[in-house]
């Protein structure tokens, strides 16, 4: 079984979107976004509000048209090859929104109707098993239970993709845990490929796989999360220019103190001796060190950015 | 049966933990010959984590010689790595609970007292390894 999964995670891609850009009037939402997700992989989509995390789930989706660049759900566009692409897709969104005058069986029912790969029992099963009462309206469930319900919708469709906006951010610890726990659950049953957003990492760190980080409607870093925990690293060293470390690493982040400082570089080979013969303390950074490292690159370039246009005027 | 736990804080990588944490057990006798490993679902279930994770790491274990998965039935102990008797291990965890008796009487706190044990175990196996060199080297 597990030789199949990694065979078939290696040969299909299940996302790919290429100099995806999405403009509304003179507001850039999405910036020439390229990245490739291989078929079976549980992907974080994190970067902080405003980033462009739900235009780009949108555009996947097949909700928006894009500016210019280019959108594959399993080779397919979902604009041109709309059903096709939607039969195996599900999407969630922000606050799991639901016909909140409707039961849980009332939903059920819909699903059957609206869609042909439809599984009721697989459904029903994961809302009866969570205990939550199928003939109370939705609006009466709690956050835990809606966002529950939603995502019991969403398997039923039986996507071999399945798209969730900020699904944690409404759900307190336990409530989280749960949720977590049915989607690896399902994962396991049918290995579909997930994309789930946050604006933070540490909820998703032990359920993922793959990493993109998108802030400034651009995708900072994109890869597989062992890949990228292996090639970044934390120096720390007495105090000096980060131009005297070794030019084959690039520095993500650099900070000093009055005698230290402290680099996140990231470097495919492991470090042997950085920098000018100075002793330098090497660690593996750790996922959540590395993305804020990468956001707060962003973050620093577009201040220098701003500086410079003031200087122009 | 074993139960795993996952440290978000460690900086080891999950699937590194659960092989870490399987090899701890066939060290400590916890795990026997033809024991079951945790299926997939029972891991999601007890640490709610990403079943290719837990693929990988069993994979890596099944590398290692250490398991092997019967396809449908699941993943089992193959090879221990426990290397003493459970009575010679009592006898060595009673002396270095003699050790940790004079080493907390001379003010040492648990921490420093690790700290020293790692370091002896380093330098000791540094050691071990130069003069294994040094019979490997033509004479």
């Amino acid at each position: 079984m597990s030789d199949a999964r990694e065979m078939n995670s290696s040969e299909t891609i299940a996302l790919e979107t290429t100099h995806l850009t999405k403009r509304y009037g003179k507001t850039v939402a999405l910036q020439d976004c390229t990245l490739s997700l291989p078929a079976g992989r549980v992907a974080a989509l994190v970067g902080p509000n405003g980033a462009g995390k739900t235009t780009l789930l949108q555009l996947c989706a097949g909700l928006l048209e894009p500016t210019s660049g280019d959108v594959r759900v399993f080779g397919h566009s979902p604009r041109q090859r709309t059903t096709e692409t939607l039969l195996r897709l599900s999407f969630v969104a922000q606050d799991h929104p639901l016909y909140r005058d409707f039961t849980a069986a009332d939903l059920l029912t819909l699903g059957r109707h609206l869609n042909p790969r439809w599984n009721d029992t697989l459904a029903r099963t994961r809302i009866q098993l969570l205990d939550i009462p199928l003939n109370r309206k939705v609006r009466t469930l709690s956050g835990g239970q809606q966002a529950q319900v939603a995502l019991a919708l969403a398997l039923g469709k039986r996507p071999d993709l399945l798209l969730l906006d900020e699904p944690l951010a409404s759900l307190d610890p336990l409530a989280r845990r749960d949720f977590l726990r049915t989607l690896m659950d399902a994962q396991l049953e049918t290995g579909m490929t997930l994309l789930l957003s946050s604006h933070i990492i540490g909820d998703l760190e032990r359920v993922c796989d793959y990493l993109i980080i998108l802030s400034a409607s651009r995708v900072q870093l994109a890869g597989d999360i062992q890949e990228i925990t292996q090639t970044h690293w934390r120096l720390i060293g007495p105090r000096q220019e980060v131009e005297a470390v070794a030019s084959e690493q690039t520095i993500i982040e650099a900070s000093h103190t009055g005698r230290q400082t402290t680099l996140l570089v990231r470097s495919a080979a492991p470090i042997q001796e950085p920098g000018a013969g100075a002793s330098w303390a090497v660690d593996e950074a750790s996922l959540e060190d590395i993305v804020l490292a990468y956001l707060g690159q962003q973050a620093r370039e577009q201040a220098r950015g701003r500086e410079k246009l003031e200087v122009a005027r | 049966m074993i139960e795993f736990h996952l440290d978000p804080h460690s900086g080891v990588a999950p699937y590194l933990q659960i092989v870490q944490q399987v090899k701890r057990a066939l060290r400590l006798g916890l795990l026997q010959v033809g024991d079951q490993l945790p299926t997939v679902r029972e891991v999601i279930a007890q640490i709610t984590i990403n079943p290719n994770t837990v693929f990988k790491a069993y994979r890596e274990l099944e590398r290692e010689g250490l398991v092997h998965s019967r396809p449908g039935a699941g993943t089992f102990v193959r090879r221990t790595l426990a290397t003493t008797s459970p009575t010679t291990q009592a006898e060595l965890q009673e002396s270095l609970r003699r050790w940790l008796g004079s080493a907390f009487a001379a003010g040492l706190d648990g921490e420093s007292a690790l700290a020293l044990f790692l370091s002896t175990v380093q330098e000791f196996q540094q050691g071990a390894g130069q003069e294994e060199q040094k019979q490997e080297e033509p004479v």
